[in-house]
């Protein structure tokens, strides 16, 4: 880390008793190539991230593309109200927060588990073997993943459905596709396929960082395999874990556009409509522009205030925090 | 190490309730590597597979009779062989676009003693926390000419923010006094950077090339926000129009010249579209955990 402190050469000739800084043109003139270097860059984060952020102000006007940004009459907080009391807004909420609340139940406590049960593997040829096969659904998109489910489990064709309308002797077809009740099973089905096994990798490293001589000391006082488990190993990662729930409560209400949207059904959309969605459906194919822009805003605020809420938080219960 | 891993197996996991939950562990593990894989190798075997076979056997590893059918009409219809090649170009330009756009401006935020620095760096962050979200960045898009343009699908993705501070980290690792070397020698910056830095990066580069290549490659949203022509459809749009519920639609839009096999085509289509990520999978995989692990630790 400190490798780097040294500056080239040219600053440590002309180094006087105090620090002097360099002026702007002459920084400028010095590292001119790391400057160049940066520009293209610089002019990504600019174009493709800051200008949509100014680009919200669109969501207290009433849009037009043809009078602009700065042309289109200012409406205040009329979309936001919009959206708070019209008949969408408790059904987005709810369907948002209920996926949030799935994954922090079953998505987030998976790769650990595996993780562990992986660290208790001492043959390590199939430790290896099993890690790289579990990696490869991170490596597929969401419409292969959505593809899969859908050749899985239709009522007409699906493997899966039809093993389990022989084993329950179902004599009904359930469409699990379609209906309404298996929406939210199949999604976190799919999310525990596709990202179980990648999701180990961060707490694998952190296994393997564990100090050998912790368990050789919890051996020695007699701690069973159990024990050794509860009091050396969850202990080492657990700052792991904080981090990792930090960065996973800052995306909570991200719910993940492509997956749900790929899983929406004309049939299905009262369980299935969450913010995201909602935003590309009112916004680019209803052309609310300004409106879906407030829901778009709205959600990435409430994003915000988790991941500080949930990093302050980190920090109050002792642990070391993200940002 | 060794000698304590010895003491490990002889003394502790000798016990009977510890050999139980060690075949109980292994048997957990190889079931979940198996619902993982068997799914991929289904759809595999299914694209070979006829028709018939696919309607009357309920799952199989591999077909009674090799059928290559599917792919044979696939291969001769020309929306699908645009989409092919569509994303093959878009998925080999946009890597590369990429790769430059983040290692080219991830070096100068390695340098501690570059002003200015920390005021991007902190630009750079904010953007991981907070975003103008889809519409506005659509309208950017649309503003910038790019609709149904390639471009749409490379530029707004061109620096993935935590990639670009992985790699920053990874450059403040390298040894200075290469540099130093270097320098001393009459390199500039420039030189340093493409003599000394980026051959020692060549690891993270193939770890970051698959991620960029995958990303390209998967990317559903982008074609969907940006693309509306249909003759400028990637793959992932094919792949969704062809084995949701809006298959008729799709077959109704291909110039063909026989009746596609249904169920084949939507096992085809699948393997085609997760084939090339497969393929270079192996190779990279090596690389990729360390790539993780560079930005993910350190924390």
């Amino acid at each position: 880390m400190a490798t780097d402190l040294a500056p080239p050469p040219a600053r440590a000739a002309s180094k006087p008793g105090r620090r002097r800084r360099p002026g702007l043109g002459a920084s400028l003139a010095r590292y001119r190539w790391l400057y160049l270097m940066l520009i293209p860059g610089v002019v990504y984060f600019a174009l493709f991230k800051y200008l949509p952020m100014y680009g919200i102000t669109i969501a207290f006007q009433d849009f037009l593309p043809f009078l602009g940004y700065s042309g289109s009459p200012w409406v205040g907080f009329q979309h936001f109200q919009d959206l708070f009391t019209g008949p969408d807004f408790g059904r987005l909420m709810f369907n948002t927060l209920f996926l949030a609340l799935l994954t922090v139940v079953f998505i987030f406590p998976a790769p650990i588990v595996v993780a562990l049960l992986l660290n208790e593997l001492r043959i390590n040829v199939l430790k290896r073997s099993v890690q790289s096969v579990m990696y490869i659904p991170h490596f597929l998109s969401w419409t292969i993943v959505a593809s899969l489910t859908y050749l899985l489990f239709s009522a007409d064709y699906g493997v899966l459905a039809g093993w389990i309308r022989d084993i329950l002797g179902d004599t009904a077809k359930i469409d699990y596709i379609a209906q309404e009740e298996w929406f939210r099973p199949l999604i976190i089905l799919q999310q525990l396929w596709k990202l179980t096994g990648w999701g180990t990798i961060i707490y694998l490293a952190a296994l393997a960082g564990v100090d050998p001589q912790l368990y050789e000391a919890a051996r020695m006082d007699g701690a069973s395999r159990f024990r050794q488990l509860w009091h050396v190993t969850l202990p080492a990662i657990r700052p792991t874990i904080v981090v990792m729930a930090i960065l996973t409560s800052g995306n909570l209400l991200d719910t993940g556009f492509e997956q749900i949207w790929l899983m929406t059904t004309s049939l299905n959309r009262s369980v299935a409509d969450v913010f995201d969605t909602y935003v590309y459906y009112t916004g680019i194919t209803q052309g609310a522009i300004s409106y879906s822009t407030a829901v778009g805003l709205f959600k990435g605020v409430v994003g915000c205030i988790l991941i500080f809420g949930s990093n302050w938080l980190a920090k109050r219960l002792g642990q070391r925090g993200l940002l | 190490m060794n000698s304590m891993k010895h003491k490990k197996l002889n003394t502790e996991y000798s016990t009977v309730g510890s050999r139980v939950f060690d075949v109980i562990n292994v048997a957990v593990l190889v079931g979940l590597a198996l619902i993982t894989v068997l799914p991929l190798l289904y759809v595999l075997a299914g694209s070979f597979a006829s028709e018939s076979e696919i309607a009357a056997r309920p799952f199989f590893l591999w077909p009674e009779k090799f059928v290559t059918d599917t792919y044979k009409f696939i291969f001769s219809t020309p929306t699908f062989v645009r989409a092919l090649l569509t994303t093959i170009v878009v998925t080999a330009v946009g890597t590369v676009v990429q790769l430059v756009l983040t290692f080219t401006m991830a070096y100068p935020l390695a340098k501690r003693y570059l002003p200015g620095r920390t005021l991007v760096l902190n630009l750079v962050i904010f953007t991981l926390v907070f975003s103008g979200g889809m519409i506005p960045t659509y309208l950017v898009v649309r503003d910038m000419g790019l609709l149904d343009s390639y471009w749409a699908l490379i530029l707004p993705l061109a620096i993935n923010p935590f990639y670009l501070i992985i790699v920053k980290s990874f450059f403040q690792e390298l040894p200075q006094a290469l540099e130093e070397a270097a320098r001393i020698d009459g390199c500039n910056e420039m030189g340093v950077f493409f003599k000394i830095v980026l051959p020692l990066s060549k690891p993270i580069i193939a770890t970051f090339a698959l991620f960029y290549a995958v990303s390209i490659w998967n990317d559903y949203m982008s074609p969907l926000l940006y693309i509306s022509d249909p003759s400028k459809w990637t793959l992932q749009i094919l792949v969704r129009q062809l084995t949701s519920a809006d298959q008729a639609d799709a077959l109704a839009n291909m110039d063909r010249t026989f009746v596609p096999p249904e169920q084949g085509l939507k096992f085809a289509v699948v393997v085609i579209a997760t084939l090339p990520i497969l393929f270079f999978y192996p190779f990279l995989q090596k690389h990729f955990t360390k790539g993780v692990l560079i930005g993910g630790v350190k924390e």
